[in-house]
């Protein structure tokens, strides 16, 4: 999946969200004393935003459809490893478990059935 | 500076530098598969310098999805460091503008989870030095990190599906930020909603669910308040 977009392109994205990120970053340390506090109206949604955003990330790559209909290696590992997710709360261990799995029913499950 | 605050603050990181090795050389070998060379790869660790956001980029990158829809991803991913800036904005209040300038760079969630901690523990620690120690040690990591996994990446054959580890490092984050009844109803919409939207014109699918998870997530606070309030 390797992007048709240019390299000038490829800079100029790469800068644009570096710019925005530190801004981001910098925005209550540098304006300390101008704006002591989150407003109330901005801190309440930001609260949600990673449960929200690491979902909508994490969901959509287990759950998906190929040419055969729903991609069932992707499904198992996926399910194994938000128990270990649950259970450890390790990113290590749980990349070790979805991969693990992936590649067991990928390579050794799915092949003899 | 105070030495002994910045080895603290290194030896504090070095467990969690067993999740942020990994996540590095998922980083590198994503850059790799969408197309971008070792400089650009290093350049936007450096540049951007936040995993989360450089992954769900480079995914959207890699399948030319709208440049505008790539940046606004990566800004709403990483809006949660509002937070952060502004929770040890008092810390760094005394500092040197260009003093805060740099610290600013190197803010990401473990080295403001680490310093906070600490920072609140004891009142005496050099803010600087230890925040130093954690920060600049996930900077090093992290940039060592995605150009090995550049390296790494582009000699692995496709069947491996090695891009699947992107979506198990950001499970592995979603876990502790489901951490009660508001945030669990976040997740599972933004989930939901962005599985049911995958195939949404422009991938906007992550961005109309991520924004249906936080109003969700808004909308479950009011009555499980009153829950609590009631006594039952």
């Amino acid at each position: 999946m390797a992007t048709s977009y240019a390299d000038p392109l490829v800079w100029g994205v790469i800068l644009v969200i570096g710019v925005l990120t530190y801004a981001i970053r910098l925005s209550f340390i540098g304006l300390f004393g101008y704006l002591d506090e989150i407003p109330p109206r901005l801190e309440r949604p930001l609260r949600y935003v990673p449960a929200a955003v690491l979902a909508a990330l994490v969901l959509p790559a287990f759950v998906t459809l190929d040419a055969s209909g729903l991609a069932v290696d992707k499904l198992v590992a996926g399910g194994l490893a938000a128990i270990v997710a649950w259970r450890t709360e390790n990113v290590f261990a749980t990349m070790a478990a979805g991969m693990g799995a992936l590649w067991a029913v990928r390579f050794l499950i799915l092949p003899v059935l | 500076m105070n030495r002994a605050d910045f080895r603290r603050g290194v030896r504090d990181v070095a467990p969690l530098l067993l999740g942020v090795a990994p996540f590095g050389l998922v980083a590198g070998i994503a850059a790799a598969n969408a197309g971008l060379d070792l400089t650009q790869a290093v350049g936007m660790s450096v540049i951007v310098f936040a995993g989360a956001s450089q992954l769900a980029a480079l995914d959207l990158v890699g399948r030319d999805a709208p440049l505008s829809v790539v940046v606004l991803t990566a800004v709403v991913i990483n809006l949660r460091m509002l937070m952060y800036s502004a929770s040890i904005a008092p810390h760094f209040r005394t500092f040197a503008g260009r003093v805060k300038a740099g610290l600013a760079y190197l803010l990401t969630d473990q080295a403001y989870a680490l310093s906070i901690a600490s920072y609140r523990a004891e009142e005496s620690v050099d803010r600087v030095a230890y925040y130093l120690g954690v920060a600049a040690t996930l900077w090093v990591v992290w940039q060592l990190t995605t150009a090995a996994g550049v390296l790494l990446g582009t000699g692995v054959p496709d069947a491996w599906g090695l891009e699947f580890a992107v979506p198990l490092v950001f499970l592995a984050l979603l876990v502790p930020a489901m951490e009660d009844g508001p945030t669990t109803v976040a997740g599972l919409a933004g989930g939901t909603i962005a599985v049911v939207g995958a195939g949404l014109p422009l991938n906007l699918g992550l961005l109309v669910g991520a924004s249906v998870g936080i109003v969700a997530g808004l909308l479950a606070e009011r009555p499980l308040e009153v829950d609590a309030t009631d006594g039952h």
